[in-house]
């Protein structure tokens, strides 16, 4: 069998749905395929904190546009989703770190994302369960968190039900050259094909700088109003965003359900999902250094899960330059539930050849073979 | 707490205990771990006269050195040849550290329930269910229950439960006449089922015994007034005060799924000496197959012995447990579930009780997983213990993937699960913290 679209999105991952979603909303004739459960790789793993952050200025314009975007989204969002805008709070240990709160509030300021300085007193009235030996924080009341599968389902259902056709349970063996072809024989023609296939990306597209990132996550039994923000250690950047080692970070986020959901790590080089009970014991012990009765909450499930980590932790986003029907739209490393709204406008406005709301060039895929040329 | 076993037994029904007896005999160290204040597991409980066979194991594990673990459950592996378990003690949830050469694994089984509309009223429990609570305490004389569902746990709880003084208004067996009395016939050759048999019937002789019949509903305002029985074509209600409805038992197979034991047929797979397929770990009781107490007992015992390395002395009894095989395939095909079960939920059952997820949600997705993910349903505390069985008999779907902890755990047992692994968290932590300074 043989159809021709106009666009091929491969993988219905947050990143894919996305994108189809956008596809659809804009005209385009759109077909997705995803070989197993919708939302079921890396983002049924992500604790789906909708996050502003700084590692870099790319990092920074991507996310906040993408925060804005799932705001305003949100009143469309069914329950399910669990959406809810309950805020950051990037907590400071020191004096030092308060720097940091300081320079984070006038950077955030500048792309038009508010946030406010909480002195260590207005910390322990925000969130009595921290220790009150904590410094400070900077809330980021317009972060939020939702639910990823359900949000991933909704953003399929939105572009099946506008006209997009979705092949669940098929596997795309191979795309490239104007042409998917899927396990079962069928071949869908399309001058566009996006590959969203997370850290699986690089499975049809041999050479593609991605690297799988392993991560532990535990859930609790409920404990309403136990957290009330997603709590972020603020040395989170350089702890946890260190390429070279195994390394965790103080990460707590209250879920609609109440429950508590406690992140996170990150290994390179470990492949299998099996749990690591060094990494589960070395983030509860961070944990219990910011929230001491955190130690006596119930755990029910333990997960992991693989981010895909590119050289420089920015996601590739648009055009392969060995084909020029071949886009990219994966390596989101920890960010792609964010930051999934925001690549699939600008790798669509890109498509269209409009304007793109942000800048597109940072997120390049030749970038990589641009530095390597260079290097 | 750390200690280590020669060999360690988990479940102190009658597998595991006749496990950790015959192990001890060889002056092995041996532990022997269960979830529950006393050995005896689900059938030999407390407050209730014990069958000869009972009393006799219970009477050689008090004899035993075997060292007792009660009030404990198992909770992670993180290592080969370590369990971490928690104290089932509200007050102080210890951590234990297990170590072990051999382990055996006897976990028993559980009830399978259906989600039927009202089935989640209060005073709609599981037929063991509703037995385990008379044999705690609950009152039941002069109340009237109707027992329903499959499996021969019926008539053992329909005629214990008149015994104390309840009125059994109805027995209600889903499996039509035919089969059950195929299998009757195949259990001539085991007079001992059938003599228990004909006593149950009789203790029970006042209550209506129904095949090919199961509740449609459980009616009442707030609690049980009455069920909905429907046989073929007919239907009609029966007041009661207690509905124990169980649809037979399913293994209890979480543990030896999260050690790697390879899965048959929904069945933990064996050897002759009830070796898995992980070295060094063996496995008796239900998780092999349903084929009740006296099978569970031999099967214990060979595990136990083989455990020890007494094969000479096992082997005598893997004759004797040849005998059961045929047993267990005639009751699994006795109590096969009609199809028509699979219409019993309407829309707004409930079918996951620890997430109240409803029946009409769950249709359109491919897996368990797939479900789970988008709806909730078995993702709560029990994670999918209860509705699980359920979903794969409604829908034909596989069972979801294991991951720890098995049962709930506080996070302080968790990280204690990394000491028994041989990891400092320290090491972690503290690359951690140079990273944070140097950048
Ligand atoms: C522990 C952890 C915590 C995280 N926390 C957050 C967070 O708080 N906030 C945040 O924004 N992000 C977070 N992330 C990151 C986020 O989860 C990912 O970036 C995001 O889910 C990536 O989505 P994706 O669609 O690119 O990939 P995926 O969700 O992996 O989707 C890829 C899809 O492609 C399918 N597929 C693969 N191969 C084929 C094929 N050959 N044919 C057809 N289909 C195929 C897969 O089945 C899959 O469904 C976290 C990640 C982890 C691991
Ligand atoms: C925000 C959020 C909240 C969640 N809340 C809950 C919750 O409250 N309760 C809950 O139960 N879940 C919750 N989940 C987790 C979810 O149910 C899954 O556990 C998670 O998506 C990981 O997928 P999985 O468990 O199906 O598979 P995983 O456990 O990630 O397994 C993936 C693959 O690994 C294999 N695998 C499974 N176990 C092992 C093992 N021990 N060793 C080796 N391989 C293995 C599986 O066969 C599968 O192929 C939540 C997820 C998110 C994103």
């Amino acid at each position: 069998m043989s159809e021709d679209w106009d666009v091929v999105v491969a993988g219905a991952g947050i990143v894919g749905a996305a994108c189809a979603n956008e596809c659809v909303s804009r005209g385009l004739r759109t077909a997705i395929v995803e070989a197993g459960e919708i939302g079921g790789g890396a983002t049924a793993a992500g604790m789906g904190h909708i996050v502003v952050m700084d590692d870099s200025p790319a990092q920074l314009a991507l996310t906040s546009y993408s925060q804005g975007l799932w705001r305003e989204l949100a009143s469309r969002l069914p329950a399910s989703v669990e959406y809810e805008s309950c805020g950051t709070l990037w907590v400071a240990s020191d004096d030092e770190e308060m720097k940091e709160v300081h320079r984070k509030r006038a950077l955030y300021a500048t792309v038009g994302i508010a946030s406010e300085v909480l002195d260590s007193r207005a910390l322990s009235e925000a969130e009595p369960h921290l220790s009150p030996a904590l410094a400070g924080a900077l809330l980021v009341p317009s972060d939020g968190v939702l639910y990823p599968p359900c949000a991933a389902e909704f953003l399929v259902r939105e572009a099946v039900r506008l006209g997009a056709k979705l092949y669940s349970q098929f596997k795309v063996i191979s795309a490239g050259n104007g042409l998917v072809r899927l396990n079962d024989g069928t071949e869908l023609r399309a001058p566009r094909i996006i590959n969203a296939l997370g850290s699986e990306a690089s499975t049809l597209v041999p050479d593609l700088p991605i690297r799988k990132r392993k991560g532990h996550l535990v859930i609790t039994d409920r404990y309403p109003g136990f957290v009330h923000h997603q709590l972020v250690e603020l040395g989170y950047l350089k702890s946890a965003h260190s390429i070279a080692t195994d390394s965790v970070a103080f990460n707590v986020q209250p879920r609609k359900t109440g429950q508590v959901l406690l992140g996170s790590s990150r290994q390179f080089g470990a492949e299998d999902s099996t749990v690591d009970y060094s990494m589960v014991a070395a983030m509860i012990d961070r944990a219990r250094a910011f929230m001491p009765e955190i130690g006596t909450l119930s755990a029910i499930r333990i997960w992991t899960g693989f981010r895909a980590a590119t050289p420089d932790k920015l996601p590739q986003i648009g055009p392969w330059q060995e084909d020029p029907t071949l886009f990219l739209a994966a390596g989101h490393e920890g960010l792609g539930i964010t930051t999934s709204l925001g690549t699939a406008k600008v790798l669509v406005d890109y498509l269209m050849d409009g304007e793109t709301g942000i800048p597109i060039d940072p997120y390049l895929p030749a970038r990589f073979v641009r530095s390597e040329a260079h290097a | 707490m750390k200690q280590h076993f020669d060999i360690l037994v988990i479940g102190a029904g009658p597998a595991g205990i006749a496990a950790a007896v015959r192990a001890a005999e060889s002056g092995a160290r041996v532990g022997l771990l269960d979830d529950n204040p006393a050995p005896g597991g689900q059938i030999w409980r407390k407050g209730a006269a014990l069958p000869a066979a009972a009393r006799d194991w219970i009477a050689k594990l008090d004899a035993s050195p075997v060292v007792r673990l009660h009030g404990w459950h198992v909770f992670a592996h993180p290592a080969s040849g370590v369990l971490m378990a928690e104290s089932t003690a509200a007050t102080d949830r210890e951590a234990a550290e297990l170590h072990y050469d051999k382990l055996v694994l006897a976990t028993g089984a559980r009830e399978r329930f259906l989600p039927f509309p009202g089935w989640t009223l209060p005073n709609v429990m599981g037929a063991g269910g509703l037995d385990a609570m008379v044999r705690g305490g609950l009152p039941i004389s002069g109340k009237r229950v109707v027992v329903a569902g499959t499996g021969p746990l019926l008539l053992a709880v329909a005629a214990h439960l008149a015994h104390r003084g309840a009125k059994v208004v109805a027995i209600c067996e889903q499996a039509p006449v035919g089969r059950l009395a195929a299998f009757s016939l195949r259990l001539l050759d085991q007079p001992g089922k059938v003599m228990q048999g004909i006593n149950y019937r009789w203790a029970s002789r006042n209550a209506r015994f129904h095949t090919g019949c199961w509740p449609i509903a459980a009616n009442g305002q707030g609690s049980l007034e009455s069920v909905t029985l429907q046989r073929n074509d007919q239907q009609w209600d029966v007041a009661c005060d207690y509905l124990a409805c169980g649809y037979h038992l399913v293994p209890n197979l979480e543990l030896p799924v999260l050690l790697g034991c390879r899965i048959q047929n929904g069945f933990v797979a064996t050897d002759k000496w009830q070796q898995t397929s992980i070295p060094g770990v063996l496995c008796a009781g239900e998780p092999t197959g349903i084929g009740g107490v006296e099978l569970a007992i031999l099967e214990g015992q060979i595990a136990g012995l083989a455990a020890a390395d007494r094969i000479s002395v096992a082997s005598g009894l893997v004759q004797k447990r040849s005998r059961f095989q045929g047993f267990v395939r005639a009751l699994a095909n006795a109590v096969e579930l009609d199809p028509q079960l699979r219409t019993l939920p309407s829309a707004e059952t409930i079918v996951c009780r620890c997430e109240d997820v409803p029946f009409h949600v769950l249709g359109g997705y491919s897996s368990q997983r797939d479900a789970k993910l988008h709806t909730r349903c078995g993702m709560g505390p029990c994670q999918g213990r209860i509705c699980g069985a359920a979903t794969q008999f409604l829908f034909g779907w596989g069972a979801d993937s294991v991951r720890p902890p098995v049962l709930t755990a506080s996070f302080s047992s968790l990280a204690a699960a990394s000491c028994a692994a041989g990891h400092a968290s320290n090491d972690i932590l503290n690359q951690n913290r140079k990273d944070t300074h140097t950048l």
